[in-house]
C-alpha cells in the first residue's frame, strides 16, 4: 500500500522542484502504471517509495511505514516489504543466477534450507528452470531481467515496484515481462510500474497515473495512456 | 533452535564471504598484506632501536654514581658505616654500598702509581657512600636529600651528566611516540584505502545488498571479516620478518667492533609483547580499515 499526500519534493542541491502537492493513493493488491515523461518526477516517486529520498514536506506511508518519520535502521525492514526492479537489471556479475536470487533471501537471513526449497520454485515461475547455473553475461536482456524480478519476488514482498523494467528489452520481450507482472499481481502482490512506453500501457488495462512536471496530471482506470507526451 | 541455525547459517555465509573477497581481490589483498607489513616493520624497528637505546642510556645512568663523604668528625669505621639506613632511607636510592677510608686509599693506590702516592697517609681519606640512583633525572633532589642526613658532609654528583642522559632519553622517547603514532596513521590510512579500492567495484553489490533490505551491520561483516584476516596476515608476517631482521642485525653488531662497547637487548626479551602489539595493531587497523572503507556505500 502506498499513501502519499501533499508531497512536495525540492531537491536543494540544484533547488529543483521535483514534486509539487502530489497525492495518489494505491491499495494493496493493485496494478498501477506510473507514467511520465522524462525529468517528469517519476524517478522522485521510486526514490521516496524505496526510502532513499525523503520529502521537503507532505506524508507517505509505505506498506504502513511512514516515510517521513522512518529511522535509518529501519529502512531495512520497510524495503523487505517491498521488491524492486531496475532497468538495467543490476546482477551481481560473478554471481551465478541461483545466487543472485539466493543472496536476497541470505541477505533477510533465510535458513539454508529454506532458500534451497524457494530458490527454484521461484526461478520455475519466472520460466528460468534449467538457468540455474549461467552467470547473468550468458543470458539475453530478457532472460536477466527475469532474474531481477525472481530476485525481487523471493522474500514474498507485498509490493513489486519496478522502474522502466522494459527500457532494454524489444517489445516482444517487453510484453512478456508485462504479462509476467500480471501474473505475480494475481498472485497477490501488488504491482507499480514505472514507465513510458504507450504501447506496452495501452496493452493492458490497468490504472494509468500520469505525472508531469512534478504534478499529478491524471489519475484512471481508463487503462490507456491519456495524456500525449511532448 | 531454528533462529540459532538461522543465525548460524547466515554468520557462516557472511565470514565465507569475507574470505572469498580475500581471494577474489587477490592483488589488493597482497597490496593490503605488504603495506600493512611495511608499515609495522618500520613501527617495530624504531620500537626496537628506542629500546635498545633506552637500554644503552641506563647502563650508562647506572655507572654515573654518587658519592657521600661522611663527617670527619666520625672516624669510627663501624659509626659510619651504620648511617647506611639512613642513607638507604633517602627516596630515589636504588643501592648503597660503604667503603671505609682504608678501602678508598687501596683504591687510590691501586689507580696511580706507587711514587705518587708516597707517604699519603688514610687519614687523609673520609668514610664514604657509593650510591646509585633509581632516576638520574632526581639527582638534584635526592643530592639535596642526603646532604641533610646527619653525618654526611659532602655529596658529590656529576649533575651535568645526568642532566644529558635524562634530555638524550627524554629526546629518543618523544621521537619513537611520534614515529609510532605517525606510522600508526599512515597504516589505517593505507589499509582503509586499500579495501576501499575493493569496495568501490564493489559498491553496485552494496547498492543492491541495501535495496534488497540488508542492515548495514549484515553488509559491513564480511569487510571486517576480510580486514581482520588481512591485518592478522600482516601482522604475523611482520613480526616474523622484524625477528629475522633484528636477530641477522645484532648477531652482526655484536661481532663486530660495536660488540665490544655496546650490549644489545635478546628479541627473546621482547618477543611476546612485541607480538602483542603487532597482532592488536594488525586487528585494530585491519577492521578499523574495513569499517572506514565502506562508511559512505552505507548512507543511502
Amino acid at each position: 500500500m502506498i499513501h502519499m499526500k501533499d508531497v512536495r519534493k525540492v531537491y536543494e542541491s540544484s533547488n529543483t522542484l521535483a514534486l509539487d502537492q502530489v497525492n495518489i493513493t494505491v491499495e494493496d493488491g493493485e496494478f498501477v502504471f506510473l507514467v511520465g515523461p522524462s525529468g517528469s518526477g517519476k524517478t522522485t516517486i521510486m526514490k521516496l517509495i524505496t526510502g532513499e529520498i525523503r520529502p521537503t514536506s507532505g506524508e507517505i506511508i509505505v506498506n504502513d511505514f511512514d516515510m517521513t518519520k522512518i529511522k535509518r535502521r529501519k529502512l531495512p525492514k520497510m524495503r523487505r516489504t517491498l521488491g524492486v526492479v531496475f532497468q538495467d537489471y543490476r546482477l551481481i556479475e560473478n554471481m551465478t543466477v541461483y545466487d543472485n536470487v539466493a543472496f536476497a533471501m541470505r541477505v533477510v537471513g533465510a535458513a539454508n534450507k529454506d532458500i534451497k526449497k524457494r530458490v527454484p520454485y521461484i526461478l520455475e515461475l519466472v520460466g528460468l528452470e534449467g538457468r540455474e547455473k549461467r552467470m547473468p553475461n550468458e543470458l539475453s536482456g530478457g532472460e536477466q531481467q527475469r532474474v531481477a524480478i525472481a530476485r525481487a519476488l523471493v522474500n514474498n514482498p507485498r509490493m513489486i515496484v519496478a522502474d522502466e523494467p522494459t527500457g532494454n528489452l524489444d517489445p516482444v520481450r517487453s510484453l512478456e515481462l508485462m504479462l509476467l507482472f500480471e501474473k505475480i499481481n494475481e498472485m497477490g502482490t501488488t504491482v507499480v510500474v514505472v514507465t513510458h512506453e504507450k504501447e506496452l500501457v495501452n496493452a493492458f488495462s490497468k490504472r494509468v497515473i500520469t505525472i508531469d512536471g512534478g504534478n499529478l496530471i491524471s489519475d484512471g482506470m481508463d487503462g490507456y495512456y491519456s495524456y500525449e507526451i511532448e | 533452535m531454528g533462529i540459532t541455525a538461522m543465525r548460524l547459517s547466515r554468520y557462516g555465509y557472511l565470514i565465507r564471504e569475507g574470505f572469498r573477497s580475500i581471494t577474489t581481490h587477490g592483488f589488493m589483498s597482497f597490496a593490503s598484506v605488504t603495506i600493512m607489513m611495511a608499515c609495522l616493520i618500520i613501527m617495530g624497528s624504531f620500537s626496537l632501536i628506542s629500546v635498545n637505546i633506552d637500554s644503552l642510556i641506563k647502563d650508562l645512568e647506572n655507572e654515573n654514581e654518587m658519592v657521600a663523604y661522611v663527617d670527619e668528625s666520625i672516624a669510627d669505621e663501624a659509626e659510619a658505616a651504620s648511617l647506611q639506613s639512613s642513607i638507604e632511607a633517602v627516596p630515589n636510592v636504588a643501592s648503597v654500598e660503604f667503603v671505609s677510608r682504608t678501602e678508598a686509599m687501596d683504591n687510590f693506590m691501586s689507580q696511580y702509581d706507587s711514587d705518587f702516592s708516597v707517604g699519603i697517609d688514610e687519614e687523609v681519606f673520609r668514610h664514604r657512600f657509593v650510591i646509585q640512583l633509581a632516576d638520574i633525572a632526581l639527582m638534584s633532589d635526592t643530592k639535596a636529600a642526603l646532604e641533610s642526613v646527619d653525618g654526611i658532609a659532602k655529596v658529590l654528583a656529576h649533575l651535568e651528566y645526568a642532566s644529558f642522559f635524562v634530555t638524550v632519553r627524554n629526546i629518543v622517547s618523544v621521537v619513537s611516540l611520534v614515529l609510532i603514532v605517525i606510522l600508526v596513521f599512515v597504516s589505517v590510512f593505507i589499509m582503509s584505502n586499500t579495501i576501499k579500492l575493493t569496495t568501490f567495484g564493489r559498491r553496485e553489490e552494496i547498492a543492491i545488498m541495501k535495496m534488497v533490505g540488508a542492515s548495514n551491520g549484515f553488509i559491513r561483516l564480511p569487510f571486517v571479516v576480510e580486514g581482520l584476516v588481512l591485518g592478522i596476515l600482516g601482522g604475523g608476517l611482520a613480526y616474523v620478518a622484524e625477528w629475522g631482521i633484528y636477530t641477522l642485525i645484532s648477531s652482526k653488531l655484536v661481532s663486530g667492533l660495536a660488540g665490544s662497547f655496546i650490549s644489545i637487548v635478546p628479541f627473546s626479551t621482547m618477543a611476546m609483547p612485541l607480538l602483542a602489539v603487532y597482532m592488536g595493531t594488525g586487528i585494530l587497523v585491519g577492521a578499523f580499515g574495513g569499517v572506514n572503507a565502506i562508511r559512505n556505500y552505507l548512507k543511502v
